[in-house]
């Protein structure tokens, strides 16, 4: 069952990125990242990781998402058409798509062949039914409190400098 | 219970990496390449969450995920404000074109 489950999941995450891939449009490619969060996030929970779950979730697809979406509509190009599928078009060059390809599938065979020739001792037991709530929320405050802190000054100096970036500077433009 | 070996997660993150490298490269326009990296940091959670299935008491895999997730807000966010000047400066989003340094 739970296998079923994680395949499912795996296949949609997997289609999503190939979608992304292979749309010519930027807008379809950006919805289909949602999709990819969502089977990631779903992937988390499948390995007990409940909170990072949620977070994936309330993060990428409420925070990150959104702004790429914006980002993606204040670029868009200067000549307009009636054509509403040309705006967002991204065309790739040929000799750039061979390299992808090549570069992607070459290191995706190397990947795994190091996956399956390794043999992982784990100690530990595997599943832990209980929440991982309480152990996240005590390790943060107890013996990760520095990257904690630097996690928080890094996101106010990232808020402060990216209003500072795109200010309009000259407000006659 | 049955569980899921740890290879099958694995080798999903690795298609997922490899996948998000390919958009990286072929996409010729700023935010397209962001996608690809977005995809690339989500394929390294599931591999550091998958390995925190075997340290239930610690969880650091699922910690250094959470810090990763944070990073990549921040890094969207300089990113995104990056690409809009460099609209405004050249009106292309196409990282070929913009090139003037080269000159």
């Amino acid at each position: 069952m739970e296998a079923i489950v994680f395949y499912i999941f795996s296949a949609l995450t997997l289609v999503a990125a190939l979608v992304i891939l292979f749309s010519k449009n930027l807008i379809y490619a950006a919805f289909s990242l949602f999709v990819a969060f969502l089977g990631v996030a779903a992937l988390y929970v499948l390995a007990g990781a409940d909170f990072l779950g949620v977070s994936q979730i309330m993060i990428y697809v409420g925070g990150i998402l959104v702004l790429l979406i914006f980002g993606i509509m204040l670029t868009q190009k200067g000549e307009k058409s009636d054509d509403s599928s040309r705006h967002n078009r991204v065309e790739v060059l040929m000799s750039r798509g061979i390299w992808g390809t090549l570069i992607g599938a070459g290191l995706f065979v190397f990947l795994v062949k190091i996956i399956l020739s390794s043999d992982f001792k784990l100690a530990g037991e595997v599943n832990s039914s209980k929440s991982t709530i309480k152990t996240i929320g005590v390790e943060l405050m107890t013996s990760h409190l520095l990257p904690f802190e630097i996690a928080a000054i890094l996101l106010l100096v990232a808020l402060v400098g990216a209003a500072y970036l795109a200010l309009n500077r000259n407000p006659a433009s | 219970m049955t569980s899921i070996p740890i290879q099958y997660y694995l080798i999903v993150a690795a298609a997922l990496f490899c996948i998000g490298l390919a958009v990286a490269i072929t996409k010729r326009h700023f935010i397209g390449m962001l996608l690809g990296i977005e995809l690339m940091l989500n394929a390294v959670n599931i591999n550091l969450v998958a390995f925190s299935r075997h340290d239930p008491e610690k969880l650091s895999g699922q910690l250094f995920a959470l810090f990763v997730i944070v990073v990549a807000a921040a890094e969207v966010t300089v990113a995104l404000a990056i690409v809009l000047r460099v609209y405004s400066r050249f009106k292309t989003v196409d990282p070929d074109k913009v090139s003037e340094l080269k000159k």
